[in-house]
């Protein structure tokens, strides 16, 4: 089993801790993992992208090769579609819907939304309203985890019980919202 | 003992940590930080040890690790590859003394230039030095060859390079570790005059160390970490791989009809007998390195081949940037994979940028009003977040040379003659390398203005300390003995902007040195120090 993951966003979206959460998960059911992170320069607001390997064999390349990546979480939509060049041709685009508009030259959302829907395999997800919904507007990252789990290849209860150890310290009620952003993720992505 | 997920920075950090070292130095540059700030939280919980501490730059920190070797204890020094020009003095000397207590120097090269100005490749420096060089390829080789670089440094009594790249400082994997080695007892260098570099000690300390080279490439010939697999009849395809090379290429091999012959280099001097067995079983050869053509130009020399030679220099790999697996796939002959494509979507590249509310942003509006009266002007700068004023909307700096650079440019241009001659630097930046051409600008009283960025912090690799506390700078300008009407504290805040920029103004109209300090502590920085006083608050 082989199972490449490339979770992109803008510097301060939190792939990293998007991407922590399913490499905990995959060691916890004995998966080897690499995750290939960007730090420095690129983290002030610019495009962020980490590759994440899971597999049930040792893992060579930290860098996934293109065309053979299973799935990309993105933060935000522009960011996905930088990738699809490393997405094997059956593999899903999990996206969320929110921009985040920091160049002059963002392309008109309505229509970058319409061009991702073209993709054979996409899941779009207005994460920040989920979230808000949920409790907390920083509950997007789990939205997004929720969203891409009927995906991965991890059971849920490893995920959950990830999400409940990364929050723990920050009290009972962050949990709770948190956990309720993952299963309406996952609920509306199904 | 169990085994940890560690970026390949922490695996060198905890390698070391484990070896028994006692103290260990840095100054903050991407990809190599997270050594020291994987240290300093360790040192802490650990009751202070080993010591961990962020020094003023690469030199110092480099120069502090030599003195724990030569009271007999082992240390570490970290930097990033161009820290190492600025450590470039002690670390080719250090070759020289006999080094006592082991030292290790983990360099973080940044190849396709990350974070960083160029992409020099360090593995030339440990060359040029005459030193071992260990190049990991994975997190667990990061851990075990830091490990190994504190025996080797004692049974050589050289420093030990462990060469990193970014992908591999940047990447987590999982690790296991080893026992916890006690630390060296104190113990003084035994022999008297072998680290006094007077020509008369350090010829013949030069000397030894010459003769000294074939006991390394003893040892390189036959660790574990060079290795030979000679497969199939002779005459096919041989390849060797250097450091994380070797990853892209096994990710790639089991699809090759014929698996060719394999020669990994880990350690270095390049192990030359296992070089030539290779050659002597293949018709071609194809080099792959992370970094420079450093193998394939030492294998190619200047006497033609005997046999084809495919690499960098002649273009099956580029010769520039970062390999992936991509790029070896090609070039071992695979065809190109390919991936999802979505036709006529715009994909505007997406720079960094200074935050939203960065002190920076309100100096340089500051400084460009100030500038709006002249027709031209030089703003020399330097290096850290500041640098992004280079891009719009600010387009506020006119260059980014190397960590201090705008303090002597600014003087240089100033005594060629041009008026006004600005110089922009960052106070962490400022602190490593900005005092010196300072107090030469000083003595000349060259007719310059120097803005210094004082954010409180080392910004741009996550928001370290400075090594001197902010509040300290305007003294320390003021010690140099500049007049103490041309130094000004200001105060980076949007509604300050116009009286800043008459500040500013005036004196790019005194035809002397003039230092302005604009104060203002980074976005960032304000934020993580709330989130962890609130983390205290509900432990």
């Amino acid at each position: 089993m082989k199972y490449d993951i490339i979770v992109s966003g803008v510097g301060g979206q939190g792939v990293l801790s998007i991407s922590a959460i399913i490499a905990s998960s995959a060691m916890q059911e004995g998966l080897s993992v690499k995750q290939s992170e960007v730090h420095g320069m690129s983290q002030r607001g610019g495009a962020v992208v980490a590759n994440l390997r899971l597999s049930d064999k040792p893992i060579q390349s930290d860098l996934i090769p293109h065309g053979t990546a299973s799935l990309i979480i993105s933060m935000e939509p522009l960011e996905g579609p930088r990738y699809l060049s490393y997405l094997s041709p059956d593999a899903t685009l999990v996206s969320s819907t929110n921009p985040v508009v920091n160049i002059p030259n963002y392309p008109q959302l309505d229509g970058l939304l319409a061009k991702l829907r073209e993709l054979k395999k996409v899941v779009l997800v207005d994460a920040e309203k989920i979230a808000r919904d949920k409790g907390s507007a920083q509950a997007v990252n789990m939205v997004m985890v929720g969203a891409a789990s009927p995906l991965l290849p991890l059971k849920i209860e490893t995920l959950e019980q990830n999400i409940r150890t990364i929050f723990a310290r920050k009290g009972e009620r962050v949990v709770d919202i948190n956990l309720q952003a993952f299963r309406a993720g996952r609920e509306a992505a199904q | 003992m169990p085994d940890t997920v560690l970026l390949g920075d922490e695996a060198v950090a905890l390698g070391a940590v484990h070896a028994g070292i006692s103290a260990s130095y840095a100054y903050p540059g991407t990809p190599s930080t997270e050594i020291t700030e994987f240290l300093i939280p360790y040192s802490r919980k650990h009751g202070g040890r080993p010591h961990a501490s962020w020094c003023a730059n690469e030199k110092t920190a480099y120069e502090e690790a030599l003195g724990a070797s030569f009271v007999g204890r082992r240390a570490l020094v970290s930097m990033k590859h161009v820290g190492l020009n600025v450590a470039a003095d002690p670390f080719i000397n250090s070759a020289i003394v006999t080094i006592h207590g082991g030292l290790a120097v983990a360099v973080a090269d940044d190849p396709g230039m990350h974070s960083s100005q160029d992409e020099q490749d360090s593995r030339y420096y440990a060359d040029f030095a005459k030193i071992i060089c260990l190049e990991p390829a994975n997190q667990q080789e990061a851990y075990d060859m830091t490990r190994e670089a504190y025996e080797l440094s004692e049974r050589f009594h050289i420093p030990i390079m462990i060469r990193l790249v970014t992908r591999l400082s940047h990447s987590r994997a999982i690790v296991r570790t080893g026992e916890q080695r006690a630390e060296n007892p104190i113990k003084k260098v035994p022999v008297a005059g072998s680290w006094i570099l007077l020509p008369s000690h350090a010829r013949k300390l030069w000397h030894e160390l010459l003769l000294q080279q074939t006991e390394f490439r003893r040892y390189t010939e036959s660790c574990s970490y060079n290795t030979l697999a000679l497969n199939g009849s002779r005459g096919g395809l041989g390849v060797i791989t250097t450091g994380i090379a070797r990853n892209y290429y096994l990710e790639n091999v089991d699809e090759l009809k014929v698996a060719p012959s394999h020669l990994h280099i880990g350690a270095y001097p390049i192990p030359l007998e296992k070089v030539r067995k290779l050659i002597d079983h293949c018709g071609t050869l194809l080099i792959i390195e992370e970094g420079c053509s450093f193998v394939e130009r030492m294998i190619r020399g200047v006497i033609p081949p005997s046999i084809a030679i495919r690499g960098k220099e002649s273009g099956e790999l580029p010769p520039d940037g970062e390999l992936t697996p991509d790029i070896v796939r090609a070039a071992v002959g695979l065809p190109a994979r390919q991936g999802v494509e979505l036709a006529g979507l715009q994909l505007p590249n997406r720079p960094p940028q200074l935050c939203s509310g960065c002190p920076h942003a309100e100096t340089y509006d500051a400084l460009k009003k100030a500038l709006s009266g002249y027709t031209e002007s030089i703003v020399t700068s330097d290096i850290g977040c500041y640098t992004l004023g280079a891009l719009p909307p600010y387009n506020a700096i006119e260059s980014c040379v190397c960590m201090g650079a705008s303090v002597s440019m600014a003087k240089g241009a100033a005594e060629a003659g041009f008026h006004p001659a600005i110089g922009v630097i960052g106070d962490s930046t400022f602190l490593h390398s900005g005092i010196t051409p300072l107090m030469d600008a000083i003595t000349a009283n060259a007719d310059m203005t120097l803005l210094i960025l004082d954010n409180e912090t080392t910004g741009m690799t996550g928001g370290q300390p400075t090594i001197l506390p902010p509040s300290r700078i305007d003294k320390l300008v003021l010690g140099l003995g500049i007049d103490p009407n041309h130094v000004h504290v200001i105060s980076a805040f949007r509604k300050d902007t116009e009286k800043n920029a008459s500040i500013i103004r005036k004196e790019l109209e005194y035809h002397g040195v003039s230092v302005i300090i604009a104060v203002r502590e980074c976005v960032e920085t304000a934020k993580k120090k709330k989130r962890e006083a609130l983390a205290e608050v509900t432990k």
